[in-house]
């Protein structure tokens, strides 16, 4: 069973909510990417989107753009970043995506990332910027490698579109719950639940909720409504602020703590 | 081959395998919205009367051509022609789309304009629409772009637009396009954004070139009016691809013609020195569309180079990609040095100070037009060089 299914068949379970960790690949090195990964889980993340750094990030805010700037300078690259799941896996069977902007996945070529994500231990991608229509030969090298392709859904996505975007996915789908690029807010969006309740009409995938998110009191507002909660811009902000610290991980890792924490559902 | 070239492009914006559109989901609807809205108001005759009034009195169309005689004998062999865009209003051919989109916009009632401008042609172009039409207006700038072209931000900010600095990548125009698409991401209720170019998500490379096909319209009857024929080649500048397009596409079903367009060779060949996209990139993704691009090994978009901000840009429109690949245009590059060159032969020869951007078709006129007696060179002279002025005072300091 893909590791995105049984975690989402596990959180069901516990009667809990899932705790979706972004962290850009590579920041603030190469060699740190899989030790942050570990005290994420042990904070108790459910599921790592593991970013790939682009030197035009369109969609993201200051936060994730400055970490992508440190990964680049760093030499990721996406050959680099399978090695670091290659490492993960030694030790960890958390469940994880690769997280991109296309460019970097087209040049590395679609059939050669598919059979190397899967190889490496992978459990599926979302690219940002490939839109469903353009998706055909990326989603058939998916599914040959048994990887799941996650799609992006918005406020703006109509009831059709939102169907077709679903039935393209696998493991869950993102729901994206506010305009704008990446970054921390201090309020939920009116928007969230709303697409959350549009999103459960359409489909059974797990939903997931991101952009934006970045404190235990955003966990529990969701927590009633989503099955996952994407957090990003707080984790690179961690980042950011201890490139330096010997202790880089173990903030990583209360702040998953305490993230988690928001993330119960009291039934 | 030619006619469906012209039919181009499909439904969801390809030429080829080119274009497309590849955007953060949340861009789908609004873009979808102004593709329903283009069509309808290119189906309604009284939009094209009301840009065709508003091109004539307040842009200055049609622009003349021009044979540049003095020039052409200087040279001894082709006779050389000049679209001249750069006597419109605000200075270049890209008054003609900001009149086009900001009709538009005002039809779709959204009041608040952003944009990108590398040379800054754009922007003033897209703040005097806004002027124009009562609009809010923000221009993205690379702060290069704005040192290297600080006249056109002074007359931005005197149309009441306001200008926004980043300090991004290479700090020019691709980093103000990213700019703008994240203002975009945030603000697409309210907010219509302007691109100045025949490149990014459908329907922008296809809109943008219709507004500007105006350009080869007028340049092909007034060719046929002068010299009772058509024009051997037609030469024009590439920066995203939108002048060029522009005079290129009521063309295309002319088997005769051929197309030359001129990309910024900037100080060398090395990835970073140029904006070669044809002889030094290859197929990838950025800003929205599928086009040749300048990347490195590992997908990265590369830097560029080039004296004239309007050129320096690390994709180019899809439309182009196809033409190239098709072999109906072809696609070469001229140097930094060249086109400076050019700038002083052409002011001297025939008392006309092109911009920066369009002297890179001049010199490439001006190099095939010595063993190309008695053939016909149309040349799209896309600005003027006032923009420039303070580029010339460093490149030619012997003046003064
Ligand atoms: C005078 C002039 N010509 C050409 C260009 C290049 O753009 P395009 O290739 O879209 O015509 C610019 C862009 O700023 C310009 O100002």
């Amino acid at each position: 069973m893909n590791r995105i299914d049984a975690t989402f068949a596990r959180l069901k379970q516990q009667q809990t909510r899932g705790l979706i960790a972004y962290i850009t690949a590579g920041d603030p090195s190469p060699d740190r990417t899989v030790e942050l990964i570990l005290a994420l889980e042990a904070g108790g993340a459910d599921l790592i989107e593991l970013g790939v750094p682009f030197s035009d990030p369109i969609a993201d805010g200051p936060v994730i753009q400055k970490a992508g700037e440190r990964a680049l300078r760093a030499g990721t690259t996406v050959a680099k970043i399978l090695d670091m799941i290659r490492e993960l896996r030694r030790s960890s069977e958390i469940a994880l995506i690769v997280f991109s902007y296309l460019n970097p996945i087209l040049r590395y070529g679609f059939e050669r990332f598919a059979k190397d994500a899967a190889q490496a231990g992978a459990d599926g991608a979302l690219l940002t910027d490939l839109n469903v229509e353009e998706a055909g030969p990326y989603l058939e090298q998916m599914r040959k490698y048994s990887l799941h392709p996650v799609f992006l859904v918005s406020q703006t996505t109509p009831p059709d579109r939102l169907r077709v975007l679903s039935q393209s996915s696998a493991g869950f789908v993102y729901l994206v719950s506010r305009a704008g690029v990446t970054g921390e807010r201090d309020r939920v969006s009116d928007q969230a639940v709303r697409l959350i309740e549009k999103a459960r009409r359409v489909t059974d995938l797990p939903l997931a909720v991101g952009f934006g998110l970045s404190r235990p009191e955003h966990m529990r507002a969701l927590a009633p409504y989503a099955d996952g909660v994407v957090v990003g811009s707080a984790f690179m902000r961690v980042v950011e602020q201890n490139l330096q610290a010997p202790d880089l991980a173990d903030k990583m890792r209360d702040l998953a703590a305490a993230l988690k924490a928001g993330l119960k559902v009291s039934e | 081959m030619a006619t469906t070239t012209a039919a181009l492009p499909d439904a969801l914006g390809h030429f080829g395998p080119y274009g497309g559109r590849y955007v953060p989901e949340i861009l789908v609807a609004p873009l979808d919205q102004l593709e329903a809205a283009y069509r309808q108001a290119q189906a309604d005759p009284a939009f094209q009367a009301e840009l065709d009034d508003l091109s004539q009195r307040f842009a200055g169309r049609p622009t003349p051509l021009y044979h540049a005689k003095r020039l052409s004998r200087h040279l001894g062999g082709a006779d050389i022609y000049l679209k001249r865009e750069d006597l419109l209003h605000t200075g270049a051919h890209k008054i003609n789309n900001c009149l086009g989109q900001g009709l538009l916009v005002s039809r779709m009632g959204k009041k608040r304009i952003i944009a990108e401008t590398g040379a800054g042609q754009h922007g003033v172009a897209t703040a005097a629409a806004c002027a124009l039409f009562g609009f809010e207006c923000i221009v993205y700038m690379g702060e290069e772009d704005m040192r290297r072209q600080s006249p056109n931000v002074f007359r931005m900010r005197l149309m009441g637009a306001e200008v926004v600095g980043v300090d991004a990548g290479s700090r020019t125009l691709k980093d103000a396009i990213s700019e703008a698409m994240r203002d975009w991401v945030a603000n697409f209720e309210t907010t219509h954004y302007l691109l100045g170019s025949a490149l990014g998500p459908h329907p922008y490379p296809m809109m943008v070139r219709d507004f500007h096909a105006v350009i080869g319209r007028e340049a092909r009857q007034q060719f046929q009016e002068l010299t009772g024929g058509l024009p051997d080649i037609l030469l024009a500048c590439v920066g995203g691809g939108s002048n060029s397009i522009g005079l290129f596409h009521r063309f295309l079903g002319d088997e005769s013609v051929k197309m030359v367009g001129v990309e910024a060779g900037g100080r060398g060949q090395a990835l970073g020195d140029h904006a070669a996209r044809f002889s030094g990139g290859s197929p990838g993704v950025l800003h929205g569309t599928y086009s040749y691009l300048l990347q490195d090994d590992d997908g990265q978009i590369a830097l560029t180079h080039s004296v004239s901000a309007g050129l320096d840009y690390a994709t180019v429109g899809p439309e182009h990609s196809w033409l190239h690949d098709q072999g109906r245009a072809e696609y070469v590059s001229c140097s930094d040095e060249d086109a400076v060159e050019a700038v002083k032969l052409l002011s001297r020869m025939e008392g006309i100070i092109p911009a920066l951007e369009s002297a890179h078709a001049v010199a490439e006129a001006v190099r095939r037009a010595p063993a190309a007696k008695g053939q016909k060179f149309l040349v799209n002279l896309s600005g003027r060089g006032d923009k420039d002025i303070g580029i010339f005072r460093e490149t030619l300091p012997d003046l003064g």
